[in-house]
């Protein structure tokens, strides 16, 4: 099998880790070799954050190039353009419809950008998701790194892995429940 | 049993199956995890030292003593160990010793992007590079073994994408062996001149023993495909070369880099039709194959700035480049790292930014983000230690040229005690009337919460004595230190006019907790628990904009209605937005 290679990216504090923890937990019990990259340090201070996954039968390289991912996962809508040079030009964008604007766009210098999806929808195979609304039905806006988690699972024909148990294995016991039913809302919503 | 680790974890792993009885570090990106990993290891005394030197220097003290003994550091800490690093490499070892040098290709976190490789050459010690996480492990295991037997210390050389990759890795158990009995031997360990000039003479016959040995070692291992192309490459690098060639090249793949198995690439060279060396960062190896007669293809078309990745080799060697999505990436707006949302340092530069004929030396940590956007209130940052020397030295100039600038140096609490402590001694000593604030958070926020000599614990998570900065200031001769809490603008402002109308030198300490900090028993006695959040009150808001100012990521300047919002998840009620409001539009809510 041709190695697949997944990018997710948001802003520091959004939960990427926790994300990238169980997908490679998961794929590495499905039987693939795994290899992840991230970028700690300045990143923690409300930068934007990158991580990289890639599972196949033998990964060399832990980190890609542009034009490398399979799928971009972007936890905020203005960093999946940041990051859209790494997207395979037949690949997946899933772009969660969720603003948390930067330091210019802050301080009133500088508009957040407006319309950032559909001109990523012209150029490539998008899925749009509301992973804040999600979550806040479900009673805990935290879990949005878990609805992104779902989308993405479906969206890579990964539902077969038992991710539930997997979510058991690294979750605190009281947020068990909804992270599951997060994980499906994820997957339903794409 | 298989793991998913990062090669910072499993240099750990390796460190516990290898016997390894000492490690100290300080921390540094990329390198921090290395000994916050090992330090739930009962079986390792594993301890934070106040700077680099003192970490290399205490593990060669356990390491003569007998121990098998572990020190790591990022690059430029090995700038400041470099001293005893040096010196090791004459002397040897007892017990077998290893540092880690974690270097940051692409300077991800650091200030320069500096190749460690080098030390090792100069200082005559051993060097290993693992390329993934498995070789981390098994590289620590290995090293401790060529310590001890080639009578050297061994250099383990990681670059960020190592230490913070994670990949597959085969848990062990860990070999117990006795710490070593001392002798006092001072023909090895006590470097007079006269010993010196025997020890050089020992470590150049090492050298020769251990070239024999990275010849012969399976750490530089030869992987033979089709013999159009070969390509020698280390570490990281090693993974992206494969990438790119896949089984269409042939490999020597170097895991012993110092030192080169020349022998072994003579070898290959003459086996293959073109020889590729690919390298992240400098010619290390090139330059020695060269110099050995070897014809290659390296630096003259691999960047030798910014880290590497599979593209870049493609691009470079091959030509190709991967198809794109072609759009218009100004659309992103920028996303700096901000000082976060309650964070004391906000204050205290929000009160400096306003001061006029100054120049503001800064120093290492997330104080640095205090000379970015919207405070820009530093104008220099060097490296560990430098603010409050570089202020000393400036303001000598600026006196001998008549000029009345005054000089502020601006340094954290755990920098303090790195390398802050003797430039502040020079203050005394040769006079300048310098302001130096200590920014003291009470921990050592920036690489992610280490504990230091002034938060009362220990890496192991003892309780330790807490180091009183206000003590050690007046006990250098500083006559004039005042404390103070930086959110509150009026004491700020009052210590800062203070400070500048002394004519002798003055100290300012910042006390007040990081803003993500869990609170010690100690730190809720002393600043209380913070209650309530700041809300707008839109109606009286005149939209100045005076609250944004201060970059406060919590206070966001809506444009459609000209007034201040500020988020009620990201608040933690510092206040400070609340006093530079002139028409006192906000108020504490929830108290």
């Amino acid at each position: 099998m041709k190695i697949k290679n997944i990018l997710l990216v948001g802003v520091g504090g959004q939960g990427t880790i926790l994300v990238s923890k169980i997908l490679s937990t998961g794929l590495l019990q499905a039987g693939y070799d795994v290899k992840m990259s991230e970028i700690h340090g300045m990143a923690q201070r409300g930068g934007s954050v990158s991580t990289q996954v890639r599972y196949g039968e033998k990964v060399h390289s832990p980190i890609i190039g542009i034009g490398d991912a399979d799928i971009l996962v972007s936890f905020e809508t203005m960093e999946s353009i940041r990051w859209l040079e790494f997207l395979k030009p037949d690949g997946i964008a899933v772009i969660n419809e969720h603003e948390i604007p930067s330091a210019p766009i802050l301080s009133g210098k500088i508009a957040y950008p407006k319309g950032v999806i559909e001109a990523i929808s012209e150029k490539v195979n998008t899925k749009v998701i509301n992973a804040a609304e999600i979550s806040e039905k479900l009673g805990n806006t935290k879990v949005m790194n878990v609805v992104l988690l779902g989308a993405l699972i479906k969206s890579m024909n990964l539902t077969d892995i038992d991710w539930e148990s997997i979510i058991k294995d690294l979750v605190k016991d009281k947020f068990v429940e909804i992270n599951i039913k997060a994980l499906n809302a994820g997957m339903e919503a794409v | 049993m298989k793991k998913l680790l990062t090669g910072n974890e499993a240099i750990a792993l390796g460190a516990y199956e290898a016997g390894v009885h000492y490690a100290s570090a300080y921390p540094g990106t990329p390198s921090t995890e290395i000994l916050e990993n090992i330090a739930p290891y009962k079986e390792i005394v594993a301890e934070w030292a106040p700077n680099e030197k003192v970490a290399v220097e205490s593990a060669i003290g356990a390491c003569y003593a007998g121990a098998r003994s572990l020190t790591a550091m990022k690059h430029v800490g090995l700038n400041v160990a470099a001293d005893p690093f040096f010196t090791m490499g004459y002397t040897g070892v007892n017990g077998g010793m290893v540092l880690i040098s974690a270097d940051d290709p692409g300077m991800h976190s650091s200030q320069n992007e500096q190749d460690n490789r080098y030390y090792a050459r100069m200082a005559k010690v051993a060097m290993v590079e693992p390329a993934d996480s498995q070789e981390c492990k098994d590289m620590v295991i290995k090293a401790i073994e060529i310590s001890e037997k080639y009578d050297t210390l061994v250099m383990i050389r990681m670059t960020t994408r190592v230490c913070h990759s994670k990949s597959v890795v085969e848990v062990g158990e860990r070999t117990e062996v006795p710490i070593k009995p001392y002798k006092k031997d001072t023909s090895k360990y006590f470097i007079a001149p006269a010993v010196a000039k025997q020890l050089h003479l020992v470590v150049e016959r090492k050298l020769v023993e251990l070239e024999k040995f990275s010849n012969e070692t399976d750490l530089n291992f030869i992987e033979w495909n089709d013999k159009k192309i070969g390509v020698i490459s280390s570490g990281v690098a090693y993974n992206y070369a494969r990438e790119v060639f896949g089984d269409s090249a042939s490999y020597l793949k170097i895991g012993f880099s110092f030192p080169l198995p020349m022998e072994k690439i003579k070898k290959f060279a003459e086996e293959v039709q073109t020889l590729y060396v690919i390298e992240e960062l400098e010619p290390f190896m090139e330059e020695q194959i060269r110099a050995a007669g070897i014809n290659c293809i390296g630096k003259d078309k691999i960047p030798n700035t910014w880290e590497l990745n599979p593209d870049i080799v493609e691009k470079s060697l091959l030509g190709t480049q991967k198809p794109t999505i072609d759009y218009d990436k100004n659309v992103a707006v920028g996303r700096p790292p901000t000082l976060c949302a309650g964070c004391p340092h906000r204050g205290f530069f929000y009160e400096l930014s306003k001061r006029k004929n100054v120049m503001i030396t800064g120093d290492i940590g997330c104080y640095t983000l205090g000379g970015t956007e919207p405070l820009n209130a530093m104008d220099t940052v060097v490296c560990m230690g430098a603010s409050i020397s570089m202020a000393h030295g400036a303001k000598k100039v600026f006196e001998k040229n008549n000029d009345d600038k005054r000089l502020v140096a601006v340094i954290g609490d755990s920098t303090f005690f790195h390398s802050g402590m003797t430039s502040l001694l020079d203050v005394v000593y040769n006079k300048s009337n310098t302001v130096t604030c200590i920014l003291d958070n009470r921990i050592t926020a920036m690489t992610g919460h280490q504990e230091n000599p002034g938060t009362g614990f220990s890496l192991q998570g003892d309780e330790a004595q807490i180091t009183d900065i206000e003590t050690i200031v007046k006990a250098l001769g500083i006559k004039h230190v005042k404390t103070i809490n930086p959110l509150r603008r009026e004491a700020m402002k009052e210590a800062m006019d203070w400070a500048f109308a002394l004519n002798e030198p003055s100290v300012v300490i910042t006390r007040y907790p990081c803003a993500l900090k869990k609170y010690s028993e100690q730190d809720i006695e002393e600043f209380g628990p913070i209650q309530g959040i700041c809300e707008v009150d839109q109606e009286i808001c005149i939209g100045c904009k005076a609250c944004a100012r201060t970059g406060c990521p919590a206070i966001h300047f809506q444009h459609e209605i000209k007034k201040s919002y500020i988020n009620e998840a990201q608040c933690v009620g510092c206040e400070l937005c609340m006093q530079v409001c002139p028409v006192k539009a906000i108020s504490k809510v929830g108290v």
